[in-house]
């Protein structure tokens, strides 16, 4: 017995000074592998800044970003837009009438007309957004005021709606669909546009009011109950409409059954919150014409005509109608190439510095600090 | 019978002759009560033998674990959020903080359950291992914890003691047993006990089983080295300790006194407490200082909503209207309300997941020092042990090392490297680590050729070694049974004795041809040259003591001459001598001392036989003394050992472990404070600290040992050493300016155990100077670049440490010891080290971390360390960074929704943001990176003081990173909000939604806020997104 366990020992010769320790496979085990990385020694890059180094990175980044900042300030600068306020604040605007003497119960909508000047000329598709200000849609009481399984469609919610909706859950003792503050504070002006031909004549200018939603949320988020193409005014029977609204929810667009009821893009397009309490949202597209060169919307003359409904002036809010064309980086924004412009000028503007100072005192210790 | 054993502390308080009177305890052996009359027996009640290191039962696991977690700021913190989020109405879902806390609590929990299933199933181990208890006259088995004082029990040999005993009877016939206390003190040599006077005669179990007697001892304390009031009876040598074993004696009776918890054992193991490192004290420290940011942002926000309410069209515009109910309620709870769902909404400022990601790259990133090659033992096939991996960075803030000497920083072996007689040079060239090589006998001769009579010196000078000692042969039975003598086999037998520098001696006499046999009927067999037997009548033995230094035999020899031979440390010998060659000897003697080495004198005289029967009569009236035994003892070993002859002197080696002195060079370079902690005398821990370079040639050594303090009061040395120093001190710092303080004065202090107790005890006579010795001692170390404590007890050496810790600088401090008499120490320090040694394992496992060899601390601290730190300093940082980052902007956005508390991000980020999204890239960051090359960080150990007293955890680090999160948000945060502001950034003209633009602020976050390397390169890449 003590003979075999010493041959084997003996055998064990690579191991020295392990004898007694129970045989070579637990000496191998225990012994750490010697990997990279269990040894610490995997390849390690450690960037030591020098003038070689530093530099040329300045250059670099000053010579990428000042182009595409100017690239993207002047794709910016090429879309066109146009903003008007129209609020009716002021004494002379043509809407101050309808601003000042408003009423929720008014049986007669109040129009007014606002006539505005386009210079330029809007190529492609020109899209028209209504803009309100100090509108806190992103207040937390009324963000969560709603209740998105009765907005998909569920029959149960529709009756009972979540309490998240108080106190727009109900009214005369009947559940109200849409129920919630956003649904209940639908933004309901209406905005026409009308060209004013040199000769005098106004023409219409077709909106389209399908597209501007979310497609997700058109079809997925949103959904009527029992189906699209069932009578809405029958499912919504036993509801109520939302009390600030003028008609029931079934009768937002009676014209086009794909875009009544809880799928109505205005609605829809409402419903998503907006992040700052000055926002815009997409309300109509104006296609660009298919037969001649004529741009969509050619200089001259036109008339906005509002169907004033939507009270602002209570909390110092404003609306505002906007037309603008888009590129393929969105709409008008000049801070992204301001932006790219300004940290690629720093950047190189310190290059330069940099460069003379060391050209100025960085010989006096190596000169190898710049390679050539 | 009614004995006393009774004990007064000897050195702690041997100054004051205070002694502790007051409790008592009486033990009735074998539990049988007085013949009544003699005194009201008052039954006492004593502990089981149960030996507790658990922390949990079963039944109070959950509600006490609960309660642990809980006090850690952050997890109680969390509980907190977690209730309030479920009992108001708060922005964001109870789950997000629930979740995560449910997570870190679950974890840590099985995490402790097991390690205190671990520590169940030791005690349990322990508590049912078999005893042997006599009753009724019959040997009966019990379990280990059923033992109760006063049982009395039969311990066989090699048996470990079960609890502390007084011994009655042993299977020897002088009623001596042998017992070595390696797992108690670390001296791994046999020690000598005695049986009671009265019943040593009790051999068997019935004869012990008919024994009436009371013991009266007092309660417990946890001195290991008290010793006996000498009037009483019962002292120190017959009381066997828990834990030490019994040794070359077949069985002893003893009966209990000290059971379970109250064994000296058990007292002096203090209980595990947690150790919580640097960085986690930083990191609470931090923690409140965020918890502050968060509830004054919350009392921002709440202040500022009611001052922008007070318009009642901003309160409730025509399209928002509260509830009736949210109407009524009144306006302060309404505040209360909203400033509780503030807290909620920035809550997330606190790092949720910092602990587990901390604890998570602790116990991963303590995988590299398991798996590293250059700390791996190919002679053990060991390599590091990693206890606990909650004080890997603590490696890297280290101050102070303690270190203990033997098996530590030496290899425990001794040796004897030469002799010299009478100026003549041997060297026993038959080197091979302590054991004794047959046939390997010879010596080089330096010098020439002694003439005849220095042949007969010389050989007189190896009989002195081979008879003055008192070793012990310990004689190996081989299979078959046969008691095989030095004769047969010499390697079957080998040398025991309570110093390792005899059996150095004696081993080293038998390579020079010396072979020391046996005491056989008081006769001591030595083999000579010629292979003949030597007989030698040992007539008494004057033993060692610290004090003398020295030690003598008296011996007859065949021939009838009487010779007193004596050994011992030069100073000691030397004043004595009469004639011999006493100038080229202490020329050689300083010449091995400076060497390191651990060199003894030896000298003798013959004496007449009238000067014998003189010197046993002295003997013997000193012995029998009552009072002042020890004094007289010491004046007549005075009378005695005096007009020697110097034969010669021998050096030995403890060899000191490899690269010990590189490795001690390197901590002092990186500005550690080495002190050496041994329980040794003080002139082998000089020679060592001398040799491992410690303290070197020009170090100038002060001294606060019994010697001095004998001579000068403490208090006058103190104030001695302290001007010295201070002295020093002062031209230290102008020569700091002058870059001059390399070739300064160094300083090294020697203090020893006696002496330390003194110094720490507070003084009970006047308040003027007592307990500022402290100070003024605390004042010297600080200014010595190392300092030797000699002759310290387990638990004076984690005193020291204590005191160390406590000072007002409060250092990290680390211990490293090998021994059982290292655990203290090494329980006490910050970070406790053990060495995997010949001692045992009992220091590796209390410790934090376990190594194979001492050298091995260098690349522990230097570049584990190192790199441990700044990975987890880094990681900290960062976690507070990236929240601040996180949630700033969240408190941006209040301004922009009328402080209602929207939350900028969804629920799912908010959750896993923490969670994984920024948690996991810095954790490879913080397990990877190496700021400089680990090749770098060992040659140069001065890189180890840029991160010292927490550098890169301080607060204006944490302001820095801090204010950078702070930039960054509002980057982000303004970034993001002028982007979409206003505008389209669609193609297809749908204008963007509420959630939308934080979510890219959110996704501005998880990119620019995963490590700050990746900021600049990615912004390209996140203008596509």
């Amino acid at each position: 017995m003590m003979a075999s366990s010493y041959n084997a020992k003996d055998e064990d010769g690579h191991h020295p000074g392990s004898v007694g320790s129970g045989g070579p496979g637990a000496v191998k085990s225990k012994k750490p592998d010697n990997t990279a990385f269990k040894q610490q020694r995997l390849p390690a890059w450690q960037p030591i800044l020098t003038a070689g180094t530093v530099l040329p990175a300045f250059f670099m980044i000053g010579l990428i970003f000042i182009p595409i900042g100017i690239g993207l300030l002047v794709t910016s600068n090429n879309i066109k837009e146009f903003e008007i306020d129209y609020t009716g604040v002021d004494m002379f605007s043509p809407c101050f009438n309808c601003s000042q003497n408003y009423s929720w119960n008014s049986s007669s909508a109040c129009t007014c007309s606002v006539p505005f000047t386009l210079d330029q000329p809007f190529e492609s598709n020109v899209f028209m957004y209504y803009g309100l200000s100090n509108f806190y849609q992103n207040h937390r009481r009324y963000v969560k005021s709603r209740d998105d399984s009765q907005l998909n469609g569920d029959k149960s919610s529709l009756l009972n709606p979540s309490k998240e909706c108080e106190p727009y859950r109900t009214s005369d003792k009947k559940s109200i669909a849409p129920c919630g503050a956003i649904a209940n504070s639908l933004f309901n002006d209406t905005l026409e546009l009308f060209y004013i031909h040199p000769n005098g004549s106004r023409i219409a200018i077709h909106l389209m009011k399908t597209g501007i939603a979310w497609w997700t949320d058109k079809h997925v988020k949103f959904r009527n109950p029992g189906g699209n193409h069932n009578n809405l005014s029958i499912v919504f029977q036993e509801t109520s409409k939302p009390v600030n609204w003028h008609k029931p929810v079934y009768e937002l667009d009676p014209s086009d059954p794909e875009n009544n009821g809880f799928i109505n893009e205005d609605f829809i397009v409402w419903m998503r919150t907006a992040a700052l309490p000055t926002f815009r949202k997409l309300y109509r597209i104006i296609q660009k014409k298919k037969v001649n060169m004529t741009p969509t919307l050619p200089p001259g003359n036109y008339s906005l005509e509002v169907t004033y409904n939507y009270p602002v002036r209570s909390f110092d809010g404003r609306k505002r109608m906007i037309l603008s064309t888009i590129s393929w980086m969105g709409g008008k924004n000049p801070f992204l190439g301001i932006a790219y412009i300004t940290v690629g000028s720093v950047c190189f503007f310190l290059g330069v510095v940099l460069l003379i100072i060391h050209h100025k005192y960085g010989n006096r210790n190596n000169n190898a600090d710049i390679p050539n | 019978m009614l004995w006393h054993y009774r004990a007064v502390y000897n050195d702690m308080t041997l100054c004051t002759g205070e002694e502790s009177w007051v409790d008592s305890r009486t033990v009735y052996i074998g539990h049988k009560e007085p013949p009544p009359g003699t005194e009201a027996y008052i039954p006492q009640r004593f502990p089981d033998n149960r030996i507790v290191s658990s922390k949990y039962t079963f039944w109070n696991f959950i509600p006490k674990n609960l309660f642990e977690q809980f006090r850690r700021i952050a997890n109680f913190y969390f509980l907190i959020i977690f209730l309030v989020q479920l009992i108001i109405d708060t922005p964001t879902s109870p789950t997000t903080s629930g979740l995560p806390l449910f997570f870190v609590i679950t974890v840590t929990a099985i995490k402790q359950g097991y390690e205190d299933w671990i520590r169940h199933k030791a005690d349990n181990a322990i508590n049912q291992c078999p005893v042997h208890v006599i009753q009724h006259g019959k040997v009966v088995r019990k379990q280990s914890q059923k033992l109760r004082v006063g049982d009395i029990v039969q311990v066989k040999e090699n048996e470990t003691f079960p609890c502390d005993l007084i011994l009655l009877s042993t299977s020897r016939e002088d009623g001596t047993c042998f017992v070595t206390t390696a797992s108690l003190d670390g001296e791994s040599s046999h020690k000598t006990y005695y049986a009671v006077q009265d019943t040593k005669a009790f051999k068997t179990a019935e004869e012990v089983d008919t024994l009436h007697a009371t013991i009266e001892c007092e309660q417990p304390q946890p001195d290991l080295r008290k010793h006996i009031n000498k009037p009483s009876p019962l002292g120190s040598e017959n009381l066997l300790l828990r834990g030490a074993t019994l040794k070359n004696t077949e069985y002893i009776h003893a009966v209990a006194i000290y059971t379970g918890m109250e064994t000296k054992m058990a007292l002096n193991y203090q209980s595990k407490s947690q150790k919580r490192s640097a960085v986690e004290k930083s990191m609470n420290a931090y923690l409140i200082v965020y918890l502050c940011i968060l509830i004054s942002k919350a009392l921002i926000n709440t202040v500022l909503k009611y001052a922008w309410q007070a318009n009642p069209n901003r309160d409730e515009p025509w399209y928002n209207q509260k509830t009736e109910t949210e109407r009524q309620r009144h306006v302060l709870i309404r505040a209360f309300t909203d400033f509780l769902a503030f807290m909620v909404l920035f809550n997330y400022i606190i790092p949720v997941s910092m602990y587990v990601t901390v604890e998570m790259q602790k116990f991963l990133g303590s995988y590299f020092i398991l798996w590293d090659d250059d700390m791996f033992d190919e002679e053990l096939g060991e390599g590091p042990l990693v206890n606990t991996s909650d004080l890997n960075e603590e490696l890297g803030q280290v101050e102070y090392v303690f270190t203990d000497k033997t098996g530590t920083l030496t290899e425990n072996n001794m040796e004897l490297r030469e002799c010299c007689v009478d100026g003549h040079v041997y060297v026993p060239h038959a080197v091979c680590n302590g054991q004794i090589l047959p046939g390997a006998a010879g010596m080089d001769m330096i010098d020439s050729s002694p003439g005849v009579d220095g042949k007969e010196r010389e050989e007189l000078f190896f009989r002195a070694l081979c008879l003055c000692h008192t070793v012990q042969v310990k004689e190996e039975e081989t299979v078959d049974g046969i008691k095989r003598g030095i004769h047969q086999g010499k390697s079957t037998s080998f040398y025991i004795s309570s110093s390792p520098d005899e059996v150095a001696l004696v081993e080293g006499m038998n390579r020079l041809g010396f072979t020391y046999l046996r005491l056989k009927d008081s006769h001591m067999e030595i083999l000579n040259r010629e292979d003949e037997m030597e007989r030698f009548e040992l007539l008494e033995v004057l033993n060692f003591d610290s004090v003398r230094r020295r030690m003598s035999v008296i011996v007859r020899s065949s021939s009838g001459e009487y010779y007193l031979f004596c050994k011992g440390a030069d100073s000691s010998i030397f004043p004595r001598v009469v004639s011999g060659k006493v100038e080229q000897i202490r020329a050689r003697v300083e010449h091995n001392a400076v060497e390191g080495l651990r060199t003894l004198c030896v000298a003798y005289k013959k004496l007449t036989h009238e000067e014998y029967e003189e010197t046993c009569r002295l003997l013997n009236s000193a012995k029998l003394a009552l009072q002042e035994r020890d004094k007289k003892l010491a004046e007549v070993y005075d009378v005695i050992e005096k007009d020697f002859i110097l034969l010669g002197a021998t050096a030995v080696e403890d060899r000191l472990q490899d690269k010990a002195a590189d490795t001690i060079e390197s901590l002092h370079k990186a500005g550690m404070k080495v002190w050496v902690l041994t329980g040794d005398k003080m002139e082998t821990a000089a020679a060592t600290c001398y040799a491992s370079r410690l303290f070197h040639r020009n170090t100038q050594i002060l001294e606060l040992t019994t010697k001095r303090t004998e001579e000068q009061s403490l208090h006058d040395v103190l104030f001695d050493l302290s001007r010295t120093v201070l002295r020093q001190h002062g031209s230290i710092t102008r020569d700091t300016f002058s870059g001059l303080s390399g070739d300064c004065q160094d300083y090294g202090l020697i203090i020893d155990g006696a002496t330390l107790s003194a110094v720490l005890k507070p003084t009970q006579e006047g308040t003027s100077n007592g307990g500022n010795y402290k100070e003024i001692f605390l004042e010297i170390c600080r200014n010595c670049s190392a300092v030797l404590c000699c002759r310290m007890a387990p638990l004076q050496k984690a005193q020291i440490v204590k005191l160390i810790k406590a000072s007002k600088e409060h250092p990290i401090t680390l211990a490293i010891g090998d021994g059982a008499n290292d655990v203290s120490m090494i329980l006490e320090a910050h970070v406790g080290i053990g060495i995997m040694g010949k001692e045992g394992r009992q220091a590796a496992r209390n410790s934090d971390y376990a190594v194979t060899k001492f050298k091995h601390l260098k690349k522990m601290l230097l570049v584990h360390g190192h790199y441990y730190y700044i990975r987890i300093a880094e990681l900290v940082q960062y976690f507070f960074y990236k929240n601040v980052c996180f949630i700033f902007p969240q408190f941006l956005y209040q301004f922009f929704c009328g402080f209602s508390q929207q939350p900028l991000y969804d629920t799912a980020y908010l959750t896993l943001y923490n969670i994984s999204f920024t948690s996991l890239p810095i954790l490879l960051y913080s397990l990877m990176e190496q700021h400089i090359n680990m090749d770098i960080l060992k040659r140069d150990p001065t890189l180890y003081r840029d991160i010292a007293k927490n550098s890169l955890l301080r607060w204006p680090t944490f302001i820095y990173w801090t204010f950078l999160g702070i930039f960054d948000a509002v980057v982000f945060f303004f970034g993001a909000f002028f982007l979409f502001d206003n505008t389209t950034f669609t193609s297809n003209g749908q204008v963007t939604h509420r959630s939308l633009c934080p979510s890219r602020v959110s996704r501005c976050d998880c990119v620019f806020c995963n490590p700050p390397i990746w900021r600049g390169v990615v912004i390209l890449i996140l203008i596509g997104l």
